[in-house]
């Protein structure tokens, strides 16, 4: 049985609080890739409630993500927005999604990224990662950006930190672990990764701004 | 002097353009922040570091 909407905000409420759950559900946030990253960023703050989220990326879902990315063996094929989109109303009935079927940059970040108030940086490529860093920065300092550098291999989990850089970027990662250097990406590194990102979000939604 | 990520250097008078390309960085891939605010890329040549200035450089790499 899925539980009804009042149900659910209830539960929300009895875990989060009322006054950060409501806080949590009145928040936007953009996820900007939906790899390792992306999709598990997106998972952690669908179950927490969050009240809108933006989810972009221009690609399928290939047997290659399986090891690290919130989607399923019967998913291969399908756009990652709509594959993803589709596991977090599982998750989460009521969560409210918009989905970007595009490649984000530049000229499509504005008017995409207009309605957000956190954006989360989850691509793969470093030259896409600076590039949509620089835009926001640069162009919408009004937000928030929450980015993440550094996650490849096998290395210790302990190396993953939050860095905030300025008043409204923070950089989650070991800032070294390159994806062309050792093994490729671990799901639970990356996993880490993600959740750094997540819960930096929830922390600033809870205005927690120090790391 | 200048403080870049935590280190003072003697690169007041550089801009931000031959800073970076002389310390190996790949512009393509950093986001540099000047006392606090971003340095937008088509201003790396103009941007001239100034004695006592803070700067940090952020070089991202791969995966996701």
């Amino acid at each position: 049985m899925i539980p009804t909407k009042e149900e659910w905000i209830k539960a929300l409420n009895d875990r989060h609080r009322i006054e950060l759950q409501k806080k949590i559900s009145s928040t936007t946030v953009a996820v900007c890739g939906l790899g390792g990253l992306g999709s598990n960023i997106a998972t952690s703050l669908a179950r927490a409630g969050i009240g809108k989220l933006i989810l972009i990326d221009f690609d399928k879902v290939d047997i290659t993500n399986l090891h690290r990315q919130q989607y399923k063996a019967n998913q291969i094929g399908m756009n990652k927005t709509e594959a993803l989109q589709n596991n977090l109303k599982e998750i989460n009935p009521y969560i409210e999604t918009k989905i970007h079927n595009v490649y984000l940059d530049e000229n499509t970040a504005k008017d995409i990224l207009s309605e957000t108030d956190i954006i989360c940086e989850a691509f793969d490529n470093a030259e896409a990662k600076a590039s949509i860093v620089n835009f926001v920065l640069s162009e919408m300092p009004e937000k928030y950006i929450v980015a993440a550098s550094g996650m490849a291999g096998l290395d210790s989990a302990n190396l993953i930190k939050t860095r905030k850089v300025s008043k409204r970027f923070y950089l989650c990662g070991d800032e070294v672990s390159d994806i062309k250097d050792g093994i490729g990406l671990v799901s639970s590194r990356v996993m880490l990764c993600a959740a750094h990102q997540a819960h930096t979000v929830l922390r600033i939604i809870a205005e927690e701004y120090e790391v | 002097m200048v403080r870049i990520n935590g280190e003072d250097l003697d690169v007041g008078g550089k801009s931000v353009a031959e800073y970076l390309n002389s310390a190996g960085y790949d512009l393509m891939r950093v986001a540099v922040e000047l006392n606090g605010d971003i340095v937008p890329k088509a201003q790396y040549s103009d941007t001239i570091f100034k004695d006592g200035d803070s700067v940090e450089v952020v070089s991202f790499v791969g995966g996701g």
